[in-house]
């Protein structure tokens, strides 16, 4: 189609049939195809007096809410907390951190500070989700995923000293590209290459890895424009600059090395990563202010049965202890499964055997504030992460409030698997000491500098039991689509009832299209 | 790679992605050196987390069941099961845990925090009720 007729076209289709409209037929015309969002669902006509209880206020359960009720439907939500926003959550100073097992943590960073120990970052094509915040007014800014000049850590590596992400990224490549122009130059690509592609790839090697006349990557100015400097230029007499010396590129083959170039290809970490201003729970309020009054905080559910008329919900009040029932003709179940595995649902036993076939992951955060900004200070490092080999994973730099000469707050571990157990089964006090000392490894600023610390361990969380859903391929298999089936008149849907799991973006594509299906199973019935 | 650095990676549960990242994740980096030798160490390092070093669990909006005084654990084919294929919220230690790590935490808990059966399991029999590893996705 010539790109005049086809904005012409877009142009009608938009004053024609509104947003959505647009945004299908661009879909269908091949841009924007990476998203399943397709502008909110236009769900209207319920009937009168139809009643829907929504369970859990995490981001899935107050957008079913949100749209239910412009559809028609007279909806409540029941949440177990005393804060709406469930994993979407921000901890500042005055904050108390509750799990279970643990002592209470008070959170005593400065004001203006702050930690998200849940979600932290949106991608670019989380369309659904970046919608909704611009509908609720939530203010976006830039989240620094990836840093050149962050570090980049493994005990495998350089006797265990940090790298500068830079110098490994610019030599891996210098490296290899020199391994395949000499391959290229040795014949042993003939079969694979013509000599028109062998010509032209030796070239790109050249350029790309910035090799020199011999095809050799070695130290040079040429290669400094790239890796940076032994002395950077400067003015006067003596400004010209030094080149840099290149890493021992037998230590940049090492898996630490690597493995953190290659994080940030993947689709769901490429730029541009935003953040919510001001703490990631403003996502959370924003959603909230649209819901406030449906929302009945403290009841803890219990039991959720049905018959062929509709669903009855058992709830306790957590502080008084009082048992209420609740009726309604729909249900939307945002439950957690970690949670929902032990309460008494009336399903299928095939969606019975789905809810308990998922486990949680285990991951902890934990935020460390320090008297000064030493790594933008002395490190020149402005946002992004350091990876390191230990169990804290990584450190991330906070992507707000840059050279402000107060206190700031870092992101001091991020962990995972085997040692995000290791770290959960600690006391408050020595996980910050396991933070301390393995930090210290990438910034020996830490133990000077330290102020306050608090983290979150995930398994522990009373009302989550877990960070995310895990599911394999065999989970997937034998339970998904059961799990995410109307069973009667009770649907189930946030994060872990999405192919997008552990993200924000999933929670909110499953509550859409778990609504969509009950709107149109209740206009049926 | 050695086949003995490959293998450290599988059993620490790296190889199935080492990079790849369908969820928000920290990455690659940053796991804990499967060397736990003893139950005592296992128990510590891995079920602490969620059974409290007391064994006596937690209760939130659900509930971490206690393994103090558990009379489940009395048939260790039990704890084994859940231990290898997980339970719920549990994950599943097959594949991440060694058949030997497994039956000493199990023999470990048996016979702490107020538990007392005399009968062993064997890394042997661990084995014989270990299934296929399932792959994780997210
Ligand atoms: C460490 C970590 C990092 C993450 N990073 C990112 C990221 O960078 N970007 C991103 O987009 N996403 C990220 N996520 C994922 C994101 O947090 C979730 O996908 C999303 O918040 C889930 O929303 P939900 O509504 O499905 O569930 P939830 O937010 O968990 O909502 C469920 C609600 O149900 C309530 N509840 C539980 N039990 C009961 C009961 N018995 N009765 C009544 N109510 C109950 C809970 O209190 C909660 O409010 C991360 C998550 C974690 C844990
Ligand atoms: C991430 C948290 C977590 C970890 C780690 C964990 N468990 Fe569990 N475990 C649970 C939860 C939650 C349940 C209850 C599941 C349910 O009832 O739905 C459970 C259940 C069990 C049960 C069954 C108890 C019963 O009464 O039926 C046993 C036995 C058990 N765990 C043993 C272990 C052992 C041994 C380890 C260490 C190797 C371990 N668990 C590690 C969370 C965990």
């Amino acid at each position: 189609m010539a790109s005049q007729t086809r904005r012409q076209l877009l142009t009608a289709l938009g004053l024609a049939g509104g947003t959505a409209a647009l945004y299908q037929a661009m879909t269908v015309m091949g841009h924007a195809a990476d998203s399943r969002f397709s502008g909110p669902p236009a769900l209207s006509g319920a009937r009168k007096g139809s009643k829907v209880l929504v369970l859990g206020a995490g981001l899935a359960g107050m957008l079913a809410a949100y749209e239910l009720r412009k559809a028609g439907y007279s909806v409540r939500i029941l949440e177990y907390q005393d804060r709406p926003g469930g994993r979407n959550w921000t901890l500042r100073g005055g904050d108390r951190v509750v799990e279970m097992g643990t002592p209470v943590q008070k959170v005593e960073f400065s004001p203006g500070n702050y930690i998200n120990p849940g979600p932290w970052r949106i991608p670019y094509h989380h369309r659904a989700l970046l919608h909704y915040c611009k509908q609720f007014g939530v203010a976006l800014e830039p989240f620094i995923q990836l840093n050149y000049n962050a570090f980049v850590q493994s005990a495998e590596a350089f006797g265990g000293k940090p790298m500068r992400y830079r110098d490994v990224a610019c030599d891996f490549t210098g490296v290899v590209a020199e391994l395949l122009a000499k391959s290229i130059d040795g014949h042993t690509l003939d079969q694979e290459l013509t000599p028109d592609d062998r010509a032209q790839l030796k070239e790109a090697m050249r350029g790309w890895g910035l090799l020199d006349e011999n095809l050799r990557y070695t130290s040079s100015v040429h290669t400094s424009t790239r890796r940076g400097w032994e002395k950077r230029p400067g003015g006067g007499p003596d400004g010209a600059p030094v080149p840099s010396h290149l890493l021992d590129r037998h230590e940049l083959f090492k898996p630490g090395m690597w493995q953190s170039l290659a994080f940030f290809m993947n689709y769901e970490m490429q730029t541009t990563m935003f953040q919510p201003v001001g703490g990631v729970d403003m996502i959370g309020k924003g959603f909230a202010r649209q819901v406030a009054d449906l929302i009945t905080m403290h009841a803890r559910v219990t039991r959720i049965a049905q018959d062929p008329h509709g669903v009855r919900v058992t709830w306790e009040h957590t502080a008084s202890g009082k048992v209420s029932e609740e009726t309604a003709d729909w249900c939307v179940c945002t439950i957690p499964l970690s949670v929902l595995s032990q309460i008494d649902v009336q399903v299928a036993p095939a969606m019975k055997a789905a809810i308990g076939a998922v486990p949680y992951t285990s991951h902890i955060k934990m935020g460390l504030e320090f008297k000064r900004r030493f790594w933008e200070q002395d490190d020149d490092i402005y946002g992004g992460i350091s990876f390191t080999s230990g169990e804290i994973s990584q450190v991330s730099y906070p992507s707000y409030g840059y050279h402000s000469s107060g206190p700031g707050v870092l992101l001091g571990a991020y962990t995972k698997n085997m040692a995000g157990l290791d770290i959960a089964g600690m006391s408050p006090a020595e996980r910050i000491e396991t933070g301390l000392a393995q930090g210290s490894v990438l910034h020996p600023q830490y133990r000077k500098e330290f102020s306050n610390g608090a983290s979150v361990a995930w398994s522990r969380i009373p009302w989550s039991l877990g960070c995310c859903a895990i599911w394999s391929e065999e989970s997937r298999r034998q339970h998904y689509r059961t799990l995410t089936e109307m069973d009667g008149r009770i649907v189930l849907a946030g994060e872990h009832a999405s192919y997008l799991g552990c993200w924000q973006e999933g929670a909110i594509l499953s509550s859409l299209d778990a609504i969509t299906r009950l709107h149109k199973r209740a206009q049926e019935a | 790679m050695n086949s003995h650095i490959l293998r450290a990676l599988v059993i620490a549960g790296l190889a199935a992605f080492p990079v790849a990242a369908l969820a928000d994740s920290p990455g690659a980096g940053g796991e804990r050196k499967s060397d736990m030798q003893s139950g005592a160490e296992v128990y510590r390092h891995v079920c602490q987390a969620c059974h409290m070093a007391d064994g006596k669990g937690g209760k939130g909006a659900a509930v971490i069941p206690a393994l103090a005084g558990n009379p489940k654990l009395a048939i260790s084919a039990y704890p084994a099961g859940v231990v290898l294929n997980g339970f719920g919220a549990m994950p599943w230690f097959n594949g991440t845990l060694s058949p030997e790590q497994i039956a000493n935490v199990i023999n470990y808990v048996r016979t702490h925090f107020g538990n007392s059966y005399a009968d062993t399991l064997s890394a042997d029999d661990v084995k014989a009720m270990a299934g296929p590893v399932p792959h994780v996705t997210h």
